[in-house]
């Protein structure tokens, strides 16, 4: 039996997050085949093709997969899952939401957001908040899992894979797409960013996050922030790291005017290096952190910036 | 309109939980319970949705122990109509709850089911997408705003990039985000009269569909600990650090 792997992209470009699902599925045993639904989607199955490690990709290229409506992916997923072992997906806002769908109309469990594999039923995954890593063991005939992306490496691209066109079309009719507010942005995406920088209720408003854009700038960086920060109104939503936003793990992680409560740590801590800047000495968040300064952001921050 | 709202009982979120010393899972001794957050959620939209005149009736709904009857009558207190105990004492997995709560469904023919995104001790973030796939609804997953119109609802969702608004028909399966509300506080007076609204107890059993775990937890362990790092005493020494010790920067 073969391993199906969901990609993750936007129609023209493979997210990294696919490369990552596949590295996983190599410690698995069968065939990787990667799955792109999209519209006009060319571009994502171009780039499907070239990941190393995998040997097929199918590709429906329909309007009703334009915008990933949980209710058709998951009935195309369904239609032709027979053939394989394994489904996997990225944890990310669109795997979570079709993925359970798929495995209930498959009837077997879902194993959510695994961290490693340790052989073809028995798998890693972090629950409550990620203070306790339950190893479970799943009895059905057909895994369908999400995928962690953090703790998986990317995989290469330099691969050649076949490509096969599915005709496939399932549109079940009660769910239809309206508008999308997509941040543009030229920073890199933060789950797969090398180096973060986040912003916490400490920072006060959203016009003071400028001073930590100027820090991004000159290190590459994406920007973050706690759920006070984005609740307060500071940065828009998907700026969240945590237990119920983004799980983050770049090399450098530096958290500015955050206290590190359980949620966001769940979602950071990871991360290769922690820096903390926070003016309370007694902030959780230097509990994690490799590098602690307790100083007051509002003059450290620029500090760093004119330094770097 | 009706609607269900299935919540389930939780550690407190301020608690931090930890594995037991053998292994065999979560030292859950002596902790505070609590309604899952995003289930508090999902029970002030639906008493939003009430207020507001769009909805008649709110039904609470649990699968759980008796002992989750506690967060039944929190759910009231916050406005439910009434409440319903699926009971059953073993641990149920998400595609389980799932097959309950489509028999409750079934049941209670609601138009609008709200359930929280996640439970936040399983993590799981599966039930109310298996719920949908199960009824044959629509899901709007992840929901920051939530609007009822007409036959459809309009539901704006946070998603990785910033916000996607789609529009479902009903009935329709609703999980909530963080934003989509901020969940009031049960008065004193509504806990009181919270006790006398009727709460059912229905047999895990009656409802005849399969729960029998696919998992088996194996053990639980705790997660690898950070070595305890530093605190620099200035911006330079920071900077130092980072770029000869750490080698993070350049
Ligand atoms: C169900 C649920 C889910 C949640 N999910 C998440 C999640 O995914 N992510 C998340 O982040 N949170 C989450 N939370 C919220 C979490 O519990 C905390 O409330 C939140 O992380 C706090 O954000 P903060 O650290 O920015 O704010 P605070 O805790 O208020 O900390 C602000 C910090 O800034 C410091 N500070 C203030 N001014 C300065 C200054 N001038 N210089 C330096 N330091 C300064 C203070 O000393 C303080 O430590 C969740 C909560 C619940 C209940
Ligand atoms: C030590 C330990 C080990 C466990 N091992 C496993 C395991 O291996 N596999 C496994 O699947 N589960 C396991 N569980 C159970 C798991 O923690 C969850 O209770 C269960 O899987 C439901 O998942 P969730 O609550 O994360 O669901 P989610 O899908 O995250 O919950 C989302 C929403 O669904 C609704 N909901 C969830 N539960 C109920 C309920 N009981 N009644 C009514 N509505 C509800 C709520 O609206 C909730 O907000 C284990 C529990 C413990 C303590």
């Amino acid at each position: 039996m073969s391993i199906l792997v969901i990609a993750e992209h936007d129609n023209e470009e493979i997210k990294a997050s696919t490369n990552n699902v596949v590295t996983a599925a190599t410690n698995l045993e069968g065939d990787i085949h990667v799955l792109v639904a999209g519209s006009n989607c060319s571009g994502a199955k171009d780039q499907a093709a070239k990941i190393s490690g995998v040997a097929r990709v199918l590709v429906a290229d329909s309007p009703e997969y334009e915008h990933c409506l949980a209710e058709n992916i998951a009935d195309l997923i369904v239609a032709i899952s027979a053939d394989y072992s394994h489904i996997l997906s990225p944890a990310t806002t669109n795997g979570k939401n079709y993925m359970p769908r798929v495995s209930a109309l498959l009837d077997v469990a879902q194993i959510s957001d695994i961290t490693a594999i340790e052989s073809s039923d028995t798998f890693e995954r972090p629950i409550y908040a990620g203070n306790c890593i339950a190893t479970v063991q799943n009895s059905d005939s057909k895994k369908v899992i999400t995928v962690r992306t953090t703790a998986f490496d990317a995989a290469q691209n330099d691969g050649s894979a076949e490509v096969v066109d599915l005709q496939e079309s399932h549109n079940l009719g009660i769910s239809e797409f309206i508008k999308e507010e997509i941040a543009e942005s030229d920073r890199p995406e933060l789950t797969s960013a090398d180096v973060i920088i986040s912003g916490g209720r400490g920072m006060q408003n959203g016009d003071n996050f400028k001073i930590l854009e100027s820090v991004a700038d000159k290190l590459g960086a994406a920007i973050g922030a706690s759920r006070a920060a984005v609740d307060s109104g500071f940065v828009p939503n998907d700026y969240q790291v945590g237990q119920t936003g983004k799980i983050v793990a770049p090399n450098l992680y530096i958290a500015v005017g955050i206290s590190g409560a359980i949620q966001h740590l769940a979602g950071m801590k990871d991360s290769k290096v922690i820096v903390a800047i926070n003016k309370d000495e007694d902030a959780p968040i230097f509990q994690v952190a490799d590098y602690g300064l307790v100083a007051d952001l509002f003059t450290a921050v620029p500090e760093l910036d004119a330094k770097l | 309109m009706k609607i269900l709202v299935p919540i389930k009982r939780v550690v407190d979120y301020n608690v931090k939980v930890r594995p037991k010393a053998d292994e065999s899972g979560v030292d859950l001794n002596n902790v505070k319970m609590a309604i899952n957050p995003f289930c508090e959620i999902a029970v002030e939209e639906a008493v939003r949705l009430k207020e507001g005149g769009t909805a008649t009736e709110i039904i609470a709904v649990t699968v759980g122990s008796s002992a989750s009857q506690e967060q039944l009558r929190t759910a009231l207190a916050l406005g439910a109509d009434r409440a319903i105990l699926v009971e059953t004492e073993i641990e149920v997995e998400p595609l389980a709850i799932a097959k309950l709560l489509k028999g409750v469904v079934e049941k209670e023919s609601p138009d609008l089911v709200i359930l929280g995104k996640q439970a936040i001790d399983g993590d799981n973030n599966q039930t109310s997408q298996m719920l949908a796939a199960l009824t044959g609804y629509a899901q709007a997953t992840f929901a920051s705003e939530l609007k009822i119109e007409g036959e459809k609802a309009v539901v704006t969702r946070e998603v990785d990039g910033g916000l996607q608004t789609i529009s479902v028909n009903l009935p329709c399966i609703v999980s909530t985000d963080l934003r989509l509300n901020e969940p009031r506080y049960a008065s004193l007076p509504n806990i009181m009269k919270a006790k006398q609204k009727p709460l059912d107890v229905i047999e895990a059993g009656s409802l005849g569909v399969d729960i029998e775990p696919r998992n088996k937890t194996l053990k639980v362990s705790p997660p690898p600990v950070r070595e305890a790092g530093i605190i620099v005493e200035t911006v330079d020494d920071l900077v130092d650090k980072l770029k000869n010790e750490a080698k993070v920067i350049t």
